[in-house]
């Protein structure tokens, strides 16, 4: 595992979301209501979907778009035929880390 | 063999724990010395809480008295602080000047409470909450003076619940969004709180503190960052802690954020240990005593020559404060697949939360009902496997094993004495005989029984008892909750939250019963409108429960991209901001510029981090956002009116840009539109707006509840007015009275198909109610009547990208 550090917990709002760029397209880091922190495609599989502008609730997003819900956890949509994928996040002393290797290697399976 | 010297500094709870087990174990291997910069021994701590709120006496809290220390002929050093050590030569000196020589010596300094270098913290008055002295200092104040609390912690709290018992006037002052943020989540931190306000204290979350202000070198009050001042008498600050780490970092002993300790509570020097708060454990640092008694043991041991070895456990942590009944372990936050059980019950307080990872318990947190507390811990430390119990586990102990819960058996079980409805004290018997001598829907039962007449929170209980009493006689009513989240209608819950003075998503979630954390985007975008709506000064707006369009301030595209309408007042533009908008569509590569159906430009493709900048640009020619993406009002459409037609019978534009102004920036259950024409040809299509003014040569009519969306519908007649001013009041009045009853996502016909003409007529022709209605509105606007792209467009950094690994994956 290579983890980076991409910034600061506090740089992203409670139950909101910011993303980050890689070569294979945006990832979106999540930060819940109770302060977990998640890291999956920023990509809605039914339409494309920004998901990191959707509404975070619990440990699912809501896609903006057209309203599919994804949980966080597994990146399964719920009650719909589709995921996202998810990377493993860390936190540590107030910074967010990814695992690098790991970014590439899935985003671009 | 001759006994060796240890000399220990720091007569704490945790070198008093070594001592305990060097006496029992093995009283012949050390003559001790003890060091302590306190002038006293050493004393239980965290019982200064009870002592502070006089439920007990310093005597009591004493561990080791004068006794202890004689009988086992340990020399006493109270009062006497170590200031030096040569570890070569193994010496300490004190500040009395005396040089001790030493075969092992043990650190147990503690930790220094954190002061805030505010200006003022060195008055006097200010203190922080470690010791006997700050304890009594607080217990000095007397009735009818005043305390402020910096910090919401556990310190912080257990200060300000003393003092208060005192009959001192305190105010907590905390600078995050809940109560003790470590240890419990926001619904838990909610009850708290509430909790603590019902005991008298004030409590002020998200408040900065700037300054300390003082008269005669003693402190008067604390000035927050918005300019309040809370008067006060004393002030504590209880705000952290550091490890003691001075004088071991001066003696050379590796020191990060506390002394560097291995599994034997080794330091880095030889012959030297340490233990409790002082210390940094594989990168961890203690505050709470239950692992120090565990490094006590294990340093006991290593000055015993025995193998033994510090293991960090998970913790569980209480408040000492009677009446709280609070409770949390584990881990709570942070990390990857936890899934979370809630339970809520309102009418006790009762909030409780367990969160769940590859089949274990990993945390809890429980307010109201802490019972289960212990069992839980249990289950959290032993790694219990708990997919077996995973349905019932919430229930605690006592239902494992039995059967589902099912709520209608439980209704049935209940005796008839139970009380179902709280408001009016009415019990289950009672409305079980009304139920057989013949009220058989809710509503029969609320008239002659009472029963859910009130707050309406029993309603589903009271629904339950005709089902159970009635059987297949009794249909269950069909009035849809708002989701899934709750047994509610968006009318009941608007309803509750005014008569319950809900003021916050936390006090909803768990006054209301909410089944899931923080809602859904179904029903959070209604609640957060719900609560500005009706408590514009207490609840600000929260961005995160809005969808895109409203927390972006732009319209989301299917690409992606955003749209940007600055508004036009009435319709109304010239030449400079024509061009302010040209140079933007130009600056930010603008795909499509269009004239909207609401009289204004829309520049169509402008890429997300580029928003701040361009509102910036159309900000500096005076430009605002339109709110083409709000529940609020988007747009006043105007005809050329007096001013240039040769019909016109009024200023159609002037009233028109008059009301664009009164009512830009509020939120609405759904978008609000308006049109003025100025004459009845109506080239302003004012007939089928939300409200629609239409001039005649006597006035004005004003209309209400058009449509021309999904559905067309012409607007109905609310009232015939002789001025300008009063078609502006009853506007402003019609749009209030919306705003304060409307179900969110109904549009105006909908709603006043809903509530009837009628009823909004009678409300508004009462020019008392009309008064109010325009008073409650002119508040909200003074929160709410402000451009969000002028705020956003400071904030330039939120829209980009937290980070770019582009260059970092190429590598
Ligand atoms: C830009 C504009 C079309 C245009 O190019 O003219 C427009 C564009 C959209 N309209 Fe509209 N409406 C626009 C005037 C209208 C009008 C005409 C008017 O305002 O006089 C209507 C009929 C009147 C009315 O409001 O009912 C109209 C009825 C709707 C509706 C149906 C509302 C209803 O209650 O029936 C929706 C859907 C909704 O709001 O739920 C909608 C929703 C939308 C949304 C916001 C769809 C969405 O949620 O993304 C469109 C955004 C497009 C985008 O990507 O930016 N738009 N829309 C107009 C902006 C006016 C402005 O300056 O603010
Ligand atoms: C009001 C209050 C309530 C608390 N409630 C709880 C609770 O409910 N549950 C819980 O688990 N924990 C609680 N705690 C925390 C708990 O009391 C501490 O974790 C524990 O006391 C730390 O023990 P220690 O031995 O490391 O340090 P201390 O008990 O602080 O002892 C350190 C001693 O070393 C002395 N010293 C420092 N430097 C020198 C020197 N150079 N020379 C000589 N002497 C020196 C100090 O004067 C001090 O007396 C509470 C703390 C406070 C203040
Ligand atoms: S009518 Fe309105 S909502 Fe429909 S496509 Fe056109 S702009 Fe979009
Ligand atoms: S694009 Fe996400 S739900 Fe349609």
């Amino acid at each position: 595992m290579s983890w980076i550090d991409i910034g600061a917990l506090e740089d992203i709002p409670l139950r909101g979301a910011r993303t980050i760029k890689t070569a294979l397209g945006c990832v979106a880091v999540f930060r819940t209501g109770a302060g977990e922190v998640f890291a999956a495609s920023d990509r809605c599989p039914h339409k494309g979907g920004p998901l990191s502008e959707g509404i975070v609730h619990g440990q699912s997003v809501t896609c903006p778009l057209h309203n599919w819900v994804f949980d966080l956890n597994t990146g399964a949509a719920k009650g719909e035929d589709g995921s996202i994928a998810t990377f493993p996040v860390r936190v540590e002393s107030g910074r967010i880390l990814l695992d690098a290797a790991e970014l590439t290697a899935r985003s671009a399976a | 063999m001759s006994k060796q010297r240890l000399i220990i500094i720091g007569a704490g709870m945790a070198s008093g724990r070594v001592i305990e087990h060097l006496v029992e174990t093995a009283p012949d291997a050390y003559d001790i010395t003890l060091f302590n910069a306190e002038p006293r021994g050493n004393y239980n701590r965290i019982m200064l809480s009870p002592v502070l709120a006089g439920d007990k006496t310093y005597e009591e809290i004493v561990t080791h008295d004068d006794a202890f220390y004689c009988s086992h002929k340990i020399d006493c050093r109270f009062g006497q602080k170590v200031t030096a050590i040569d570890t070569a030569a193994k010496t300490v000196t004190s500040d009395t000047g005396e040089v001790l020589a030493y075969d092992k010596l043990l650190f147990g300094t503690g930790s220094n409470p954190f002061i805030i270098p505010l200006p003022g913290h060195d008055l006097e008055g200010v203190i922080a909450y470690r010791d006997l002295e700050d304890t009594q200092a607080m217990m000095g104040l007397g009735q009818g003076n005043r305390a402020v609390v910096i910090g919401g912690g556990l310190l912080g709290l257990e200060a300000a619940a003393g003092m208060a018992a005192r009959g001192v006037d305190v105010t907590v002052v905390h600078i995050m969004g809940h109560l003790m943020e470590r240890q419990l989540d926001p619904a838990a931190g909610y009850l708290l709180r509430k909790s603590l306000e019902e005991k008298g204290i004030t409590i002020r979350l998200e408040a900065n503190s700037k300054e300390i202000v003082g008269k005669d070198g003693k402190v008067r009050a604390l000035m927050l960052e918005d300019g309040t001042e809370l008067p006060c008498d004393l002030l504590v600050m209880a705000v952290g802690i550091r490890p003691n780490t001075a004088l071991a970092a001066e003696a050379g002993l590796a020191v990060g954020r506390g002394i560097h300790v291995d599994d034997q509570m080794l330091t880095s020097v030889s012959d030297v240990l340490a233990v409790g708060e002082c210390v940094e454990h594989d990168g961890a640092l203690f505050g709470l005593v239950a692992p120090l008694y565990d490094q006590a043991k294990v340093a006991a041991q290593t000055l015993m020559g025995n193998e033994a070895a510090f293991v960090q456990k998970t913790l569980s942590t209480k408040l000492k404060v009677t009446g709280c009944d609070l409770f949390s372990a584990g881990d709570f936050a942070e990390g990857e697949g936890r899934e979370d059980i809630v339970f809520r019950d309102p009418a006790r307080g009762v909030y409780k939360r367990l969160v769940i990872e590859a089949g274990k318990l990993v945390g809890a947190v429980m307010y109201g009902d802490t019972a289960d507390g212990n069992w839980f811990f249990g289950l959290i430390k032993d790694g219990t496997d708990i997919e077996e119990m995973r349905e019932t586990l919430i229930f605690g102990p006592a239902y494992q094993g039995g059967v589902a819960a099912d709520p209608l058996s439980a209704v049935a079980a209940l005796p008839p004495e139970a009380e179902i409805c709280g408001c009016n004290g009415i019990c289950k018997g009672t409305i079980v005989d009304a139920i057989n001598a013949g009220a058989t829907d809710l509503g029969a039962v609320k008239a002659t029984t009472k029963a859910s007449a009130s707050c309406g929170t029993c309603t589903g209980l009271v629904e339950q008892l005709l089902q159970v009493t009635l059987g297949d006689d009794f249909q269950m009513p069909t009035a849809q909750p708002i989701c899934g989240c709750c047994d509610l209608t968006h009318e009941d819950v608007r309803r509750l939250i005014k008569a319950q003075e809900l003021k916050s998503q936390e006090a909803v979630w768990q006054e209301l019963g909410w089944k899931t954390l923080n809602g859904c985007h179904v029903c959070r975008p209604a609640v957060n409108f719900y609560l500005l709506a009706d408590w514009p000064l207490e609840y600000r707006d929260d961005p995160q429960s809005r969808f895109v369009n409203e927390r972006k301030h732009a319209n989301i595209q299917k690409d992606g991209t955003f749209s940007v309408v600055p508004r036009m007042w009435g319709g109304i533009t010239n030449p400079a901001e024509l061009r302010a908008i040209a140079d933007a569509a130009d600056k930010y590569n603008v795909p499509t510029v269009k004239v909207t159906g609401g009289q204004r430009i829309d520049l169509l493709g402008v890429k997300g981090e580029d928003l701040p900048y361009i509102w910036a640009d159309l900000n500096k020619a005076g430009l605002v956002s339109g709110h083409a993406y709000s529940k609020g009002l988007r747009t006043v459409k105007t005809c050329v009116g007096t001013d240039h037609c040769r019909f016109g019978t009024q200023d159609s534009t002037g009233l028109g840009i008059k009301l664009e102004q009164a009512l830009w920036g509020s939120w609405t259950p759904h978008k609000v539109k308006l049109a003025v024409s100025g004459c009845p040809r109506n080239c302003a299509e004012a007939t089928c707006k939300d409200v629609g003014i239409i001039c005649v040569d006597s006035g004005y009519q004003v209309s209400v509840a058009g449509a021309a969306g999904m559905d067309v519908k012409e607007t109905e007649r609310l009232v015939d007015v002789a001025s300008e001013a009063e078609a502006i009041d009853w506007t402003v009045a019609f749009v209030q009275l919306y705003r304060e009853n409307a179900k969110y996502l109904d549009r105006p016909y909908k709603w006043v198909a809903k509530v009837g003409l009628d009823w909004v007529k009678e409300r508004l022709d009462d020019p008392a109610e009309r008064a109010r209605l325009i008073e409650a509105f002119e508040l909200s606007q003074s929160i709410y009547r402000k451009d969000p792209w002028a705020e956003h467009a400071a904030k330039a950094d939120a829209f980009q990208p937290l980070a770019d690994l582009k260059l970092e994956a190429a590598k």
